[in-house]
C-alpha cells in the first residue's frame, strides 16, 4: 500500500470513527440519572468507540481489499473441487463423513444425538427448499407451511384414527405436495418480490388456521402424546427411540441428497434451472412453464412434508408456536448461506446454521448477536454461499458421424 | 400443393389505446428466408412477440402448415412452448441466453420439447431415459459444431463473447427442430466480419430447409440473403416484394427518410 493511500485509508477511518462517536453519542456518553438528578458524562465510552470504530473501519477496508484487487465478484469454482480435484480423495472422504455420521450416536452422548438429529431434519428441509429456491428461483418465504402441513397430518391422523407414522409419511408428504400445488396455481405468473409476498402470506394462513381453528387443530394448545415411530411392533425405550429417529434421519438425508443429485442433472432440473435464469427465453424454447413451476413447488413441500411427520413423531408434541416465520426464515438462510442450487452447500449451511447457536451457548446472551456477525461476515466476503454451485461438464466421446 | 408455412391475415395487437399491429396480412412461403423491416418502434419485435405466443392478438388469425400437405394449425390462443413444439422457433434481439448454464447446457435446452423423461425418469436413470439423455448431448453438441462454437462446450454461457452469445441462442433455438426460425436481429452489434460469418450461416440453416423469417436493420444483410421482403411501419404493413423492388419503393424510403 503506497503511502498516500495508506494516508487516504486512515483519513476515512478517522472520519467512519468520528462519525459513529456522533451517532451513539446521546446513548453511549449521556446518561441521566433521574434518582440524582446530575447527568453522567462517560467521557471513556466515547474513546473506546471512536477507537473501536477507527479499528474495525480500517480493517474491513483491508480485507476487502486484500480481497478483490480490483475485480469484481468472480463466479468462483465449487470449494469441493478446489479442496479435492481427484475424485478418489473426494469418495474417501465421503465413506469417512459417513461412517462418522453413523457412528456419531455411539461416541456422543444422548442430547448431542438429537441436537444432531435436528440438524439433519434441517438438512432436508433445505434440500427440499433447494428445490424451489435454489434451483427454479422461485422465492419462497412461505416454506415452513408444508412442514405444518405434515407435521398436523400426522399429528391428527394419529390422534383420531391411531394411524402410524409409517402409514402416515407417503401421506403427509403428498398433502404437503397437494398444498405446494395449491399454493403454485395462484403464483404462477408471479415472480421475485411480488411471489415472496404472497408465499409470505400463504405461511401465515396456514400458522393462523391452525392456531384458531380449535376444533380442527385444537388450536394453540397444540396436540399431545403423538406416536413415536413403530419399530416392528416393539416398544422403545427413550434412548432407543432417539437412537432410532437418529438413524431413520440419516437415512432420509441420503435418500434426499440421491434424489435431489439425480433431479439436477435430469431434464427436468435443467428446465427448472433455466427457469430461474430465464423465464421468457424458457418459455420460447418449449418448456412448459406451468408444469415446471408446478413439480418444483410439489416437490420441494413433498420434503416438507416429510419431514413434518418425523418432526412431529420426534417430539410427540406440536402446536403451530413450532411453525412462525422465523422456521421459514432459517430454512431460507440454510439455502442462501450453504449457496443456492448446490447440495452439499446447503448440507454445509444446514449444519452452520443449526449447530452454530447450538455450540454458541457458551457465549450466552451473546450468541445471538456472534451468530447476526458470522452471518453478515458470511454474506460479506460469500455472497454466493459457502459453496457456489458448479454445473456439470460434459465430455464428448462419441464423434458424431460427419454427414449429419 | 401448398406452399405456404405461415398465413397471417387481420393480425392486430393493442396496449391500452396504442395499435402496435393494425390488421397485418402477410404469408411466409416454405423454405424462402423472409425479412421483416421497418423503423424503430415500427411494430416488429412486437409481430415476432404475437407469433410465438408473447403477446395475445387482440385480432386476427395465425395459421401454420407444418408441412407441404400438412393441416393447417392455428397459433393464436397457444401457448409458447405449444408453439415451439409445433416447429416454431425464436431468437431474441437482447439475447436472452441462460447465462448460469453451460454452453451445451443452454442448447439441452432447446432440446427439452422433443424429449419426454418423466420425474420417475429421472429417479431410476432407466435405459430408456439414458439412451434420451445421450441422444440429447449428441444432437446438441453436433448443433453446437455446426454453428462453430464446439470449442465452448463447458463454459458458462454468460462468459462468451457476444457474437458467440448470438450464435448460441440460434444454436438454442436449432436444437428445437424448428420448421420455421424467427430471428430477431441476429446481426446486431457485430462487427462486419461477424456479420459475414452470420449471413453465411443463416444461409446454411435455410438450405437444410428451414424457412427463415428475420427482423434486422443491415440492408446489406437483408437485401443480399432474403428472397422476400416485408416493410412495417406503425403496425401497418406498407410494402412487401423482392429486395430490387423494395429498395425503389416510395413508401419505403418515405418511411424510413420521413421525406
Amino acid at each position: 500500500m503506497p503511502a498516500c493511500r495508506l494516508y487516504q485509508e486512515l483519513k476515512r477511518s478517522l472520519l467512519v470513527a468520528l462519525w459513529f462517536i456522533f451517532l451513539t453519542f446521546p446513548l453511549m456518553v449521556v446518561k441521566v440519572d433521574l434518582v440524582e438528578r446530575v447527568v453522567h458524562w462517560r467521557w471513556k465510552n466515547m474513546l473506546f468507540v471512536g477507537l473501536a470504530g477507527f479499528f474495525f473501519s480500517f480493517l474491513g477496508r483491508w480485507i476487502m481489499q486484500r480481497k478483490n484487487p480490483g475485480k469484481a465478484l468472480g463466479k468462483g469454482t465449487a470449494w469441493s473441487l478446489r479442496f479435492c480435484p481427484d475424485p478418489k480423495i473426494r469418495k474417501i472422504l465421503i465413506v469417512l463423513l459417513l461412517c462418522l455420521a453413523v457412528a456419531f450416536p455411539q461416541i456422543f452422548s444422548s442430547y448431542q444425538t438429537t441436537i444432531m438429529t435436528t440438524a439433519l431434519m434441517y438438512v432436508v428441509l433445505g434440500l427440499g427448499l433447494n428445490i424451489v429456491v435454489g434451483m427454479a428461483g422461485l422465492l419462497d418465504l412461505g416454506y415452513v407451511a408444508f412442514y405444518a402441513v405434515g407435521a398436523y397430518s400426522y399429528a391428527l391422523l394419529n390422534y383420531h384414527f391411531h394411524w402410524g407414522f409409517w402409514t402416515v409419511l407417503p401421506i403427509g408428504g403428498l398433502i404437503a405436495a397437494l398444498f405446494g400445488v395449491l399454493l403454485g396455481f395462484p403464483v404462477l405468473r408471479l415472480r421475485g418480490d411480488y411471489l415472496a409476498i404472497v408465499t409470505l402470506g400463504f405461511g401465515e394462513i396456514i400458522r393462523l388456521i391452525l392456531e384458531n381453528w380449535g376444533e380442527f387443530s385444537q388450536g394453540p394448545s397444540g396436540i399431545s402424546n403423538i406416536s413415536r415411530p413403530g419399530f416392528f411392533g416393539l416398544e422403545l425405550s427413550l434412548d432407543a427411540a432417539i437412537l432410532y429417529i437418529y438413524y431413520l434421519m440419516l437415512a432420509f438425508v441420503l435418500v434426499a441428497i440421491f434424489i435431489v443429485g439425480r433431479l439436477q442433472h435430469s431434464r427436468l432440473g435443467r428446465a427448472w434451472i433455466a427457469l430461474r435464469e430465464d423465464e421468457i427465453a424458457c418459455e420460447a424454447m418449449g418448456i412448459d412453464k406451468t408444469k415446471t413451476k408446478l413439480t418444483a413447488f410439489a416437490l420441494g413441500a413433498f420434503w416438507a412434508g416429510i419431514i413434518g411427520v418425523v418432526f412431529a413423531a420426534k417430539t410427540t408434541f406440536i402446536n403451530p408456536a413450532s411453525f412462525t416465520f422465523l422456521e421459514s426464515a432459517i430454512i431460507l438462510s440454510i439455502v442462501v448461506l450453504g449457496g443456492m442450487g448446490s447440495i452439499f452447500g446447503v448440507i454445509l449451511g444446514a449444519f452452520i446454521l443449526i449447530l452454530l447457536p447450538e455450540y454458541l451457548r457458551a457465549l450466552a446472551q451473546y450468541r445471538m448477536l456472534a451468530f447476526g456477525i458470522l452471518l453478515v461476515l458470511l454474506m460479506v466476503f460469500r455472497p454466493q454461499g459457502l459453496i457456489a454451485p458448479g454445473r456439470r461438464a460434459y465430455f464428448i466421446t462419441k464423434k458424431p458421424d460427419p454427414e449429419t | 400443393m401448398n406452399t405456404t408455412i405461415l398465413k397471417i391475415s387481420g393480425l392486430s395487437v393493442s396496449f391500452g389505446g396504442i395499435l402496435a399491429l393494425d390488421n397485418l396480412d402477410l404469408d411466409i412461403k416454405q423454405k424462402e428466408i423472409a425479412a421483416v423491416i421497418g423503423p424503430n418502434g415500427a411494430g416488429k419485435t412486437t409481430f415476432f412477440n404475437c407469433l410465438t405466443g408473447l403477446y395475445a392478438p387482440s385480432a386476427g388469425e395465425i395459421l401454420f402448415y407444418p408441412g407441404r400437405d400438412a393441416e393447417a394449425v392455428s397459433l393464436k390462443g397457444m401457448k409458447p412452448h405449444q408453439i415451439t413444439e409445433k416447429g416454431v422457433a425464436r431468437t431474441f434481439q437482447n439475447i436472452r441466453l441462460f447465462p448460469g448454464m453451460t454452453t451445451l447446457e443452454n442448447v439441452m435446452i432447446g432440446r427439452h420439447c422433443r424429449s419426454r423423461a418423466s420425474i420417475l425418469g429421472a429417479l431410476f436413470r432407466n435405459a430408456a431415459t439414458r439412451r434420451e439423455e445421450q441422444e440429447i448431448i449428441d444432437t446438441s453438441y453436433t448443433i453446437l459444431e455446426r454453428v462453430g462454437l464446439a470449442g465452448y462446450v463447458n463454459e458458462l454461457a454468460g462468459n462468451l463473447p457476444y457474437g458467440a452469445q448470438r450464435r448460441l441462442e440460434m444454436a438454442r433455438a436449432l436444437a428445437a427442430e424448428p420448421l420455421l426460425l424467427l430471428l430477431d436481429e441476429p446481426a446486431a452489434g457485430m462487427n462486419p466480419q461477424e456479420t459475414l460469418n452470420i449471413m453465411e450461416l443463416i444461409g446454411e440453416i435455410a438450405a437444410d430447409g428451414l424457412t427463415i423469417l428475420l427482423i434486422e436493420h443491415d440492408m446489406k444483410l437483408v437485401m443480399s440473403l432474403c428472397q422476400r421482403i416485408f416493410v412495417i411501419d406503425y403496425g401497418r404493413k406498407i410494402a412487401q416484394g423482392s429486395p430490387g423492388e423494395i429498395r425503389s419503393n416510395p413508401d419505403v424510403i418515405k418511411a424510413y427518410l420521413g421525406a
